[in-house]
């Protein structure tokens, strides 16, 4: 019988490789092809294609972006009819923003070199053919004028120093005024509650109001300003628009551009992106606020998880005895990790937002609640609650995976540190801790990147759509941890679902969702960094 | 008189003042949960003398060395019965701090285990740990411990490298550094040349000499040689049985017991 399958020459491993490899390539290809998706649609966010002028058979035109082509849904299927959707801008005007046409209304497809994209501030894009400009000064400067480009660009930045201006003064300066005058109307309430004198408190509240009109006034006059100039257009049909520079952020050509305008452009959209705050119902302008809020929060979330899980390893394995009870214990902590992630968002909900948080302000908020309106200050949804729901969720990961660390410190080293005659403590503290750090950290990268990832459980304890401040800024005490903040994860949820302009968001979903991969990618590389620094210092260990 | 025992060199015994049952062990017998591992063991082991116990593997030479600072201690389901006293007091006496008799009892492994530390960490570990944190005290203590061990000399230049660049030699009597560093009384070394070469093993054995003149040695080894080499005394043990103890010089030359000759002669079976 051995003989027989000696003689046989079909090896016999290999069919068996292919079949095993199989399913790192059904992985690879996976994950290949989200990559190239999410990377594909996320980059339309971002670049500036060539713009149509499009003649239709009822001698109407369109001016606008090709944004995908389709089987008409419903038309035959042997002899498909073709329908493509157009980016045509103008909102306010058309009261659409995207079309579909059907390939057969198609009369005359060319890109005029005179088109030109608008970003704006509200009422999404613009395809217009310039005419001309009024400038600040009343002058005019027509389209065909040699100057008409470096006005435009000159207009352009003017128009944009001045929106920063009134933003600095509306959200800035009128926000800290704004604050200070809720801190005192509180005080007064509490003042007129206490029979105390009211008049100092009144006099400052006058004072405030005073400058809270004139920084309101000065905002108003320079947005008056700023909008004199204006650009004259034709739209699609060649009637008449006029467009406020006040309302334009960027202006290009796209049928003139080169490729590498094209890529300043995007380049200029993508710092965009990243920095600024989000407009126009979160489907234009960054995603600052998000990008921030995440990364805050994972921060956080690992400085509570990684002491926490760390302390409980050691103490299950070096100082717990061994037995039923431990066994049971371990069990549940690793089956913890299997828990949907909305559990324990309504955990969070239920023990952290109402009655850790309701009695945080019930000792420390009592006066606040009672003289404004019962506004909670921690107990509602908060950067400190969904941090600590995350921590909770990701404790297993850090438990097991220190664990494992602990238990893969050579013998050696822990009889070494005993024979020296170090207590239980000194050798856990000095020789197993540092030996098992990359461990550790690996389970604390794991941790990180399920935390930076996750949405339902924020949704209820503290993640919003919008959310107008930062929770760090430069008033005392700089972080603030029962704000609400806004989370990539739940931009991208926001975005896909409820934004009220679907065909809008979905390229921004895609480019959020890079953002968010990327964020992960950088957040785990830089923990890994740090753990194979440590790992070099134990190499060359002997045993 | 046996072809292979006349081959191996054997050093005449030092007598020194000091007491003669420095460490007795007195009917000794040890489990490992219902394992019987030791049976009524009862030895003395004199002041500053070197004692080499020798015996085939699982004989139960090495537990009695981890019993000596109770490095047993660590495992579960442990027992035991009689007594061990260093200068007449008992190690497991409740009022004896574990931590305070293995400060007294110094250990070196058979394999080397260096922390992953500067070399200079790893030899006044003992005496951070003992919370001694004056650096010049430290870099004394260093200093003659690294000077001791032979060692000072090829690491003096570089005390602040990871130990974890040291030859298998070198890290070795790095844990030797380390073992004598807080100056304990009793040094415990289980195989500590097992995983050397003849040099590094030379050198070790040359400095188990000069060591003797401070510490109290207690080696297992597995090479009988070196047991004759280095050794004053020498304790013969068979499946957790002592079976015999004398001066190196008798047990190698003369034993009393038949299978002690038959193990020593390597005609063991």
């Amino acid at each position: 019988m051995s003989q027989s399958s000696a003689d046989t020459l079909t090896p016999k491993g290999e069919s068996w490789v292919w079949f095993t490899s199989l399913g790192l390539i059904v992985g690879l290809v996976m994950v290949v092809g989200l990559l190239s998706l999410v990377l594909l649609n996320g980059f339309s966010v971002f670049w500036a294609p060539q713009v149509p002028t499009v003649q239709l058979k009822d001698n109407s035109t369109i001016v606008g972006q090709l944004v995908q082509r389709r089987v008409r849904p419903g038309s035959p299927a042997l002899n498909p009819i073709y329908e493509r959707q157009y980016q045509v801008g103008l909102r306010e005007l058309n009261g659409f923003s995207y079309i579909w046409k059907d390939e057969g209304d198609i009369v005359k497809e060319f890109f005029n070199p005179e088109t030109m994209g608008l970003e704006r501030v509200e009422n999404g894009p613009a395809f217009v053919t310039p005419v001309a400009i009024i400038d600040s000064q009343g002058r005019r400067i027509s389209a065909k004028d040699s100057e008409f480009k470096v006005i435009l660009q000159k207009e352009l930045s003017h128009a944009a120093g001045v929106r920063d201006q009134v933003h600095e003064i509306s959200r800035g300066k009128i926000g800290d005024v704004n604050r200070e005058l809720e801190a005192l109307r509180i005080e007064l309430r509490r003042a007129e509650d206490k029979g105390l004198p009211t008049e100092e408190i009144q006099g400052k509240v006058a004072q405030l109001d005073k400058q809270f009109a004139e920084l309101k006034s000065q905002a108003e006059q320079m947005s008056a300003q700023g909008s004199k100039a204006k650009l004259i257009a034709h739209d699609a049909s060649g009637k008449d628009v006029q467009l406020a520079f006040s309302t334009l952020i960027r202006a290009w050509t796209p049928n003139q551009m080169s490729f590498f305008e094209r890529i300043e452009l995007l380049f200029n959209r993508l710092g965009e992106f990243i920095f600024d705050e989000p407009r126009e119902a979160n489907t234009e302008g960054g995603l600052m606020p998000a990008i921030f809020g995440t990364l805050v929060m994972t921060v956080f979330m690992s400085l509570m998880v990684t002491p926490f899980g760390v302390i409980t390893a050691i103490y299950l394995r070096e100082y717990a005895q061994d037995g039923p009870i431990l066994r049971t214990v371990r069990i549940c902590v690793n089956n913890l990790a299997g828990v949907p992630s909305i559990v324990f968002g309504v955990f969070g909900l239920g023990f952290f937002v109402y009655v850790l948080g309701g009695s945080i302000d019930q000792l420390f908020y009592s006066d606040q609640l009672k003289y404004n309106n019962n506004t909670p200050v921690f107990g509602t949804g908060g950067l400190l609650w969904c941090s600590l729901t995350l921590a909770l969720m990701t404790l297993p990961v850090v438990i097991v995976a220190t664990e494992e660390a602990l238990s893969a410190v050579p013998r050696g080293m822990r009889e070494a540190s005993l024979a020296a005659g170090a207590s239980k403590w000194q050798t856990i503290r000095d020789i197993l801790l540092p030996a098992s750090a990359p461990g550790i950290l690996t389970g604390v990268i794991l941790a990180m990147a399920r935390g930076a990832g996750e949405v339902a459980p924020l949704m209820l304890v503290g993640v919003v759509k919008l959310a107008p401040t930062l929770p760090l800024d430069t008033m005392a005490p700089f972080l603030h941890m029962d704000r609400k903040f806004m989370h990539l994860g739940f931009h991208i949820y926001d975005l896909g679902f409820q934004s009220p302009d679907s065909d809008a968001a979905r390229p921004m979903v895609f480019a959020t969702t890079l953002l968010l991969i990327v964020l992960v990618v950088c957040l785990n590389l830089g923990a890994i960094t740090i753990r194979n620094r440590l790992r070099a210092k134990f190499k060359g260990a002997s045993f | 008189m046996n072809p292979t025992t006349s081959r191996i060199q054997v050093r005449p015994a030092t007598e020194r003042e000091g007491r003669k049952d420095y460490i007795r062990i007195q009917n000794y017998g040890f489990w490992y949960s219902e394992k019987k591992a030791l049976d009524a063991i009862s030895l003395d082991v004199p002041e500053r003398q070197v004692v080499a116990f020798i015996g085939p593997s699982g004989c139960g030479k090495s537990t009695l060395l981890r019993n000596l600072n109770r490095m047993n201690d660590l495992i579960d389901g442990i027992r035991h019965e009689g007594d061990i006293t260093i200068a007449g007091r008992s190690i497991y006496d409740p009022n004896l701090e574990v931590i305070s008799l293995r400060r007294r009892v110094g250990m070196v492994f058979q394999k080397s285990n260096p922390f992953p530390k500067s070399i200079y960490e790893n030899v006044v570990y003992a005496l951070r740990v003992m919370g001694v944190t004056n650096r010049a005290t430290l870099d004394e203590a260093c200093e003659t411990s690294l000077r001791k061990s032979a060692l000072w000399d090829e690491v003096k230049d570089r005390l602040n490298e990871s130990a974890l660049g040291l030859s298998g030699g070198q890290m070795q009597r790095l844990c030797i550094a380390r073992a004598i560093a807080n100056r304990p009384e009793i040094l415990l070394m289980d195989e500590p040349c097992s995983a050397l070469d003849p040099i590094a093993t030379g050198k070790i054995e040359e400095l188990i000499h000069e060591l003797k003149e401070q510490f109290t040695i207690v080696i297992v080894t597995h090479s009988m040689q070196q047991a004759a080499r280095v050794s004053d005394r020498t304790a013969f043990f068979y499946l957790g049985k002592l079976i015999e103890y004398d001066t190196t010089e008798k047990i190698f030359m003369n034993p009393s017991q038949a299978q002690t000759e038959a193990y020593i002669s390597g005609r063991f079976g």
